[in-house]
């Protein structure tokens, strides 16, 4: 008796010659989005994959947004800043972030940080790490997460809801996640330090963060971030006040300038990644802050309110970052002084402030 | 990572946050939810040092996938009938992604719980990903594909169509209105929970029986991502479980929300899949089948009715009707007559169905042909070039241009159910019951005798067909850009025929007025008004108008 064999039933391939150039035919060749006109002669896929995601009612959306909050306004606001722009649509990001973008930098990052750890621990570094510098560790640098994660969590990831074109807001949701991934990064490894160093407190940090004096004026910076609606001033206060004049200073003029000495390889090579978050999110903030200060129609306006937000800022900036400075005697090999680092970041905050325009208000 | 290890990182984690006391953070985005008796848990654990490396490693995936179908060239074996469709979905599901990606602050703001907002955060970072991956995917189709007119307009396309403020409404719901209400039931609960399976999980099948295997990569490769919003969805509604003045909010907003999903996905997915398709194999699951197992079964019985051990009322009524409309009352075939029937509107093709879909359609759907197939045949003989207008300004085709749902914003297609009602100073129709009482009654101010002041509202130009009403379709065409790029030749067509002959052009749409049936109601007086509506509710199926 033979066997039945029965048919599987599954789609069959068919030829349908639907390939691009197989006919030609009006518009047979319009192989680029066309909604927009790219910076240069081809759109790169970060425009091609971000731009007009999100329209609004000044570009493409002839309905205008059909859900509005308890108060009538839907959508991204342009009032949601006190800044203004003739055409927000114009800022790109200089980083040009996208899926690959994102996802390979980070997982870089994470990696190397990994496998530095991991050096580390294989050339028995961390038993040799000096002891006053251990307890600079405990307490300060993983201090310094707290920061990392508040404006991760609470300033720049509330602020890519509410800027109004596609391009802001991906850059502040990148710019979220590299702080969050720093602050994770730098608490993992208070983690391995803990199972590492013999009686190394992995839990002062918090301590420390919420009750030691010097850390206070900047917890109440990173606080009043967080307590500010206006997305444009988080991202300004952030950018151009809070990482030259706190972050930089404490990340760059302080722990990478110093843990070498103290027998510490690890810590700057995990402070240099976020460092560089850092510079990837002041090149955007650059470039925005740019665009809107040159604004042929809202520039003076625009100068005005940021000297402003400038003035207001830097004074608690000044304040906190003055407040560490105890943190620059709690070492073994005093390297480097205070007065240096703060004058490199106001050196750098100076740059940033011409490079944006804002240079001739501030030495007025 | 280790499992082991992920437990112990993510403890450790939980030590970055603190309570602020210099100053209280923004309250950017209000909700009527209290979460003061909040359990605090995040039942998915993930830290960020283990997530990028796993999507990186997606992300190759899919690309290699990419690579593999430009050298094998895919684009040989696509069914354009399929491909077509894309242009309208690719359109339009980059922004409901990007809109969860900026719904999750919402959800932060919300909940007073460090755990979790690790998880929102990200879920906002997947979010990026997926809209990007999808405008990427799109792209491609747009170099490879036969005809790249409709994909090559896809964001400003999707922001002014008659079909695209569909799937925005649906997008903007995530963003607006009270954040729990946005971000956490309407967004996670229903559409990622519920919704995505027919989505990312049902339509990439369809798509890879249409020789598209690209789409089944991505949309999976975004799927696979889901599990962990579900989660967070899921820890979020336990929380507010656990505070008994949220039970009125919360059994409103799923009501709210299941139905406007139901509405608009199942109107958009159903389509795509039974009228998108060539394969007309009787053993394929349908849409309606699709639904049962994923959205009843998988959804509705595995995790809707388990929340009634925490005594919330699950909206079963209204699971039941969606099955009603999709089973009995043909919501599907209606719509997707609709779509075909304002094909002049779009940026797309749609050819007609053959002797071949008619069979299936008879089989999956008994009694099919008597309600929709001369319809279909009379929509093949008025897609010919040949002198009269398009269908739906067709007098012999015996249609009748369908009233907007004010809330759901898909037409109100099944003609009994329809609901006319002055709102706001304006006389409006809806689809059905539930979307009248979205706008009258859930989207206010209060609820049931109580306050409600974080509650939405329904805002915007919601009637396509009022905004352009009283225009040429020749200039509504041209100032929508849907024509090709000779200034004269249509990018929607009623057929598949490339043949420059055969195409639909400018000339053939000039001389039509559009009209807003909504506009033309509200001109009525009110004894008009009810004999039209009266009638109206009468017509047969396939826009008949109703029997003198």
């Amino acid at each position: 008796m033979a066997t039945e064999v029965k048919e599987r039933s599954v789609p069959k391939p068919t030829f349908t010659d639907a390939e691009a150039g197989a006919k030609e035919f009006p518009s047979w060749q319009s192989r680029s989005y066309n909604y927009f006109t790219p910076r240069k002669r081809r759109a790169t896929v970060y425009e091609d994959v971000t731009i007009d995601v999100q329209p609004d009612p000044a570009r493409h959306l002839s309905q205008g947004w059909v859900y509005a909050f308890a108060d009538g306004v839907g959508g991204y606001p342009q009032e949601w800043t006190a800044l203004k722009s003739s055409n927000w649509h114009e800022f790109l990001d200089p980083n040009e972030e996208w899926e690959q973008t994102i996802y390979r930098n980070n997982a870089n990052v994470v990696r190397q940080i990994g496998q530095n750890i991991e050096h580390g621990r294989l050339a028995h570094a961390y038993a040799a790490f000096d002891p006053a510098w251990v307890k600079v560790l405990e307490r300060h640098v993983f201090a310094w997460a707290h920061a990392e994660h508040g404006i991760g969590m609470h300033v720049y990831t509330p602020a890519q809801r509410d800027a109004p074109t596609n391009m802001i807001n991906n850059a502040m949701a990148v710019g979220a996640v590299h702080k969050l991934r720093f602050a994770q990064d730098l608490i993992l490894y208070n983690l391995a330090l803990s199972e590492e160093i013999d009686g190394f407190d992995g839990s002062v940090h918090k301590a420390t963060w919420q009750e030691d004096p010097v850390w206070q004026p900047t917890r109440e910076f990173v606080e009043k971030l967080t307590g500010t609606r206006d997305w444009a001033e988080q991202w300004f206060a952030t950018s151009i006040v809070f990482e030259p004049m706190i972050g930089e200073l404490f990340r760059s003029g302080f722990v990478m300038q110093v843990a070498a000495l103290h027998g510490d390889f690890v810590t700057p090579t995990i402070m240099g990644a976020g460092e560089s978050d850092a510079a990837r999110e002041q090149r955007g903030a650059r470039v925005l802050f740019r665009m809107l200060t040159d604004d042929a129609e809202h520039g003076a306006a625009n100068r005005e309110v940021l000297n402003g937000w400038l003035a207001e800022w830097n004074a608690v900036a000044e304040n906190a970052a003055r407040t560490l400075q105890p943190i620059w005697s709690q070492i073994s090999e005093k390297v480097v002084r205070f007065e240096d680092s703060l004058e490199r970041s106001q050196t750098r905050q100076r740059a940033l402030l011409e490079d944006i325009g804002l240079a001739q208000e501030v030495t007025a | 990572m280790s499992r082991a290890s992920i437990t112990k990182a993510h403890q450790k984690i939980q030590e970055l946050s603190w309570e602020p006391t210099f100053v209280e953070p923004v309250d950017k985005y209000p909700t009527d939810y209290t979460f003061e008796k909040a359990p605090k848990k995040d039942p998915l654990k993930q830290v960020l040092r283990s997530y990028f490396p796993m999507e990186e490693e997606k992300d190759n995936r899919v690309f290699g996938a990419m690579d593999g179908a430009i050298r094998g060239n895919m684009f040989r074996q696509v069914q354009e009938r399929w491909m077509e469709w894309q242009k309208l979905f690719l359109s339009i599901i980059p922004f409901p992604e990007i809109s969860a990606a900026r719904a999750m602050p919402l959800a932060i703001n919300a909940v007073p719980n460090p755990e979790v907002h690790n998880g929102l955060a990200i879920q906002m970072i997947d979010e990026v990903r997926h809209s990007t991956i999808q405008m990427n995917l799109k792209r491609l189709y747009m170099n490879h594909y036969i005809d790249p007119a409709g994909f090559d307009l896809t964001e400003k396309g999707f922001a002014n169509c008659y079909a695209g403020t569909i799937g925005r409404q649906f997008g903007e719901g995530f963003i607006t209105g009270d954040a729990i209400t946005a971000a956490n039931v309407y967004l996670t609960i229903v559409a990622e929970t519920a919704f995505t399976n027919v989505l990312f999980v049902a339509m990439p099948g369809e798509a890879a029986a249409n020789g598209d295997y690209l789409l089944p990569t991505v949309f999976h490769s975004v799927q696979s991502d889901e599990s962990r919003h579900i989660s967070n969805g899921y820890s979020i509604i336990l929380m507010a479980l656990a505070d008994e003045r949220n039970r009125a909010l919360l059994e409103r907003d799923l009501r709210y929300a299941w139905w406007n999903n139901h509405a608009v996905v199942d109107a958009a997915i159903g389509t795509f899949i039974e009228y998108g398709t060539k394969d007309r194999r009787k053993d394929r699951e349908s849409y309606a089948e699709a639904w049962r197992r994923w959205i009843y079964d998988d959804y509705y019985r595995s995790y809707l009715v388990p929340l009634e051990k925490y005594g919330l009322t699950i909206p079963h009524d209204l699971v039941e009707e969606s099955w009603n409309r999709i089973w009995n009352k043909g919501y599907i075939h209606e719509v997707a007559q609709f779509f075909a029937t304002g094909w002049f509107a779009n940026y797309w093709r749609i050819d007609g169905m053959d002797d071949k879909d008619f069979e299936w359609f008879e089989f999956k759907y008994p009694g099919w042909y008597d309600k929709y197939g001369r319809w279909w045949e009379k929509y093949t003989e008025l897609s010919k070039k040949n002198g009269h207008k398009p269908i739906a300004f067709e007098a012999e085709a015996n249609y009748q241009y369908p009233h907007r749902c004010w809330t759901c914003m898909v037409p109100c297609l099944i003609r009994e159910d329809t609901v006319m009602d002055e709102v706001d100073g304006q006389v409006r129709t809806y689809c059905s019951e539930t979307c009248h009482w979205t706008d009258k009654v859930a989207f206010r101010p209060e609820y049931e005798g109580r306050p409600t002041p974080s509650m939405g509202k329904l805002s915007g130009q919601r009637e396509w067909e009022t905004l352009h009403h009283g225009k040429d379709l020749g200039d509504i065409m041209q100032d929508l850009g849907y024509i090709r790029d000779d200034g004269h030749t249509l990018v929607p067509q009623p057929h598949l025929n490339l043949d420059p002959k055969e195409m639909w052009t400018l000339d053939e749409v000039r001389g039509i007025t559009l009209n807003s049936p909504n506009v033309l109601l509200n001109e009525m007086s009110p004894e008009e008004r009810e004999q039209h509506m009266a009638e109206y509710k009468r017509g047969g199926p396939a826009g008949r108008p109703a029997a003198a």
